[in-house]
């Protein structure tokens, strides 16, 4: 490979007109046989979704006789959101949160606002949780959140303004604070600002902050997803533990056809299939086996599934009064974490 | 050879040989925890689990879309910036006109501008919502999350590099050379390959080098417009920070070592220039 950058640097010039003649010339003849899916994603996904596509593409092939190929695309959930918005030509969105493809539909309009009514279980086929990473032996004896804002003790989450994790990873924290303090929002607030005093750094994605924590060895606790904290243990094995805290948020990453893209690309049955899919025996298979929660257990095989703790999970819709509420009061320019974050600083 | 070059001078300084020593030793030490040590370890993670990984790393179908991405746009803007330097230079340095300073700085921007920056105009201009966003849907045209938008980007953050180098050497050179050929009876474009061009070859490649390093590494802005799919809008940068962060640590530092080659081969062909022609190039570097 060492020569084909060294060949391809000395003869560029020369190369280029007829190089980039080629390029262009291959490039699309390549394509038109396939049909190409662009997904676009969030953080975490990643293993989950290079799994599935093949998986989806070999059933596709099966029973259509169509050739597929799924494109992906991934980070944080709202900077992916905004990507979308600004043009990226998503044929499908999994995101981790129903406020970001709210977004997308609200100034875009390129699918319908009801658009969580078109998939079973909220468009959601399956749900996580948020857990705290430790290091081995939980040398902070780190046991739940009222843990997280001891004196030094470094905490790791990323960017509610950019990450959906990070926003998942608040309302939990939040819901642990209305718990513990019977509802006084005055002194969760002071909890959560403590808290985020506790934060070296801010990521934008979810898994920039595991990097950060897990490979750079920064901070005492990462404040995860369910599914990325087993993954980052299945990578670094032995040298991290899972603490279920005693409360946190069911987490629902919803999907959505985004119905303009899709019909401008000629991908409108296919985008739809794709996600179907993911509700199906198999879908929800590689769902347990990549550390999400299955909306259908039963499909999924019992061994993955018992690797899951109980935990008390509160809801967005009861606790928070859903996504776009939640969204404008916590999240929104000047909403509580704008506040909370400057006073922590 | 920076030390070669300067050892005469060396000589006659006026500090006790402590005081230059420890100041040689400092730069040395800094130059190899700061430069030299993390390029090594690169190399050192890109082969942690042998040649063969490596070489796998680097024939999985993304990175070398990712490879190939990266020439394209590299072939695209490393010419576009030469054509339009050697413009630019040419006009400030043989005309005279009012705000030809303004151009000068204008030429800079780019420097001093974030590539962050340089990405989101690129947004703001092109993208869904952006100021020309419903004329290029109402026209299926796709300019950021595509090859356009990344080769844009790239000539925004690397257009000063061939410019900065031409503007002084030409315009110490002056354009008696010119008038000289056009007196004789030259064409303007005879005289532009004949007597200018070659005057200028060697500042020229030197430019080219930089704009293309700068061309290839660049992540800032192109991140911004890329889009990140996988094996179609991800360049040699982005592809390196996608598969560090899928726990890919050996092809990231396989792809990163790519880079880093790269940047090598430039600095030894920066270095045999200025070893070479020098005198041509010190107009330019001293400017």
């Amino acid at each position: 490979m060492k020569t084909y950058a060294i060949n391809a640097r000395t003869t560029l010039k020369r190369a280029t007109f007829i190089g980039l003649g080629l390029a262009l010339l291959m490039g699309p003849a390549a394509q038109a046989s396939t049909a190409k899916l662009l997904n676009v994603s969030y953080d975490p996904t990643r293993e989950l979704y290079q799994e599935f596509d093949a998986a989806f593409a070999k059933h596709w092939k099966a029973t259509t006789g169509e050739d597929l190929s799924v494109e992906m695309s991934h980070g944080g959930s709202g900077k992916q959101a905004r990507s979308v918005v600004d043009g990226l030509p998503a044929d499908v969105v999994t995101l981790a949160l129903a406020a970001d493809i709210d977004q997308i539909a609200d100034l875009t309009g390129k699918l319908p606002k009801d658009w969580q009514s078109q998939f079973p279980d909220n468009s959601s086929p399956y749900t996580s949780t948020i857990v705290l990473l430790v290091r081995k032996g939980n040398p902070k004896g780190i046991k739940d959140w009222g843990d997280l804002v001891k004196p030094g003790v470094s905490v790791i989450t990323p960017n509610p303004k950019t990450s959906g994790g990070a926003r998942w990873n608040f309302l939990a924290a939040w819901a642990y604070g209305l718990k513990t303090f019977g509802g006084d929002e005055a002194k969760t607030r002071e909890f959560i600002t403590a808290l985020f005093k506790n934060v070296p750094v801010l990521d934008t994605g979810a898994r920039g902050s595991t990097t950060t924590f897990a490979q750079r060895n920064i901070g005492d606790v990462l404040i995860s997803w369910e599914n990325e904290a087993y993954l980052v243990q299945k990578e670094f094995p032995g040298a991290f533990e899972i603490v279920s805290p005693s409360i946190s948020i069911l987490a629902e990453p919803p999907v959505a056809v985004v119905d303009a893209n899709a019909k401008a690309d000629g991908v409108e049955k296919e985008a739809k299939a794709y996600l179907e899919y993911l509700y199906s025996a198999e879908g929800q298979k590689i769902i347990a086996k990549n550390f999400y929660r299955p909306r259908k257990p039963e499909l999924a095989d019992p061994k993955d599934i018992a690797r899951f703790q109980k935990l008390e999970l509160v809801t967005i819709d009861k606790e928070f009064g859903g996504w776009r509420k939640a969204q404008k009061d916590f999240f929104s320019d000047g909403g509580v974490f704008d506040q909370i974050y400057k006073n922590a600083q | 050879m920076q030390f070669i070059s300067t050892s005469p001078r060396l000589a006659n300084v006026s500090e006790p040989l402590t005081v230059r020593f420890l100041l040689l030793g400092l730069t040395l030490v800094y130059l190899l925890a700061m430069l030299v040590l993390p390029l090594g370890v690169i190399f050192v993670e890109a082969f942690r689990k042998g040649y063969e990984t490596y070489a796998a790393s680097l024939l999985t179908d993304d990175s070398i879309a990712a490879i190939q991405l990266t020439l394209l746009v590299a072939a695209i803007a490393v010419p576009a910036n030469v054509v339009f330097g050697l413009a630019a230079s040419w006009s400030i340095a043989k005309y005279d006109f009012k705000g030809k300073s303004f151009l000068i700085t204008l030429i800079d921007l780019p420097f001093s501008v974030s590539p962050v920056v340089a990405g989101l105009i690129y947004v703001l201009m092109f993208g869904a919502q952006g100021y020309l966003g419903p004329y290029l849907q109402a026209h299926h045209i796709q300019i950021i999350f595509a090859v356009p938008g990344i080769v844009l980007a790239t000539i925004f953050v690397t257009f000063p590099f061939v410019a900065r180098q031409l503007i002084p050497l030409m315009q110490a050179q002056g354009s008696d050379d010119e008038e000289a050929a056009l007196s004789l009876g030259a064409s303007g474009l005879r005289t532009f390959f004949s007597v200018t061009l070659p005057n200028v070859r060697w500042a020229l490649l030197y430019g080219v080098l930089l704009c293309n390093a700068r061309a290839m590494g660049e992540f800032g802005a192109v991140s911004i417009v890329s889009g990140h799919i996988r094996g179609k809008t991800n360049t040699m940068p982005l592809h390196v920070e996608i598969l560090y962060n899928e726990y890919n640590f050996v092809a990231a530092f396989a792809v990163a070592s790519l880079l880093a080659f790269l940047a090598l081969v430039t600095l030894g062909l920066k270095s045999a220039l200025e070893w070479r022609y020098g005198g041509e190039l010190a107009v330019s570097r001293g400017h």
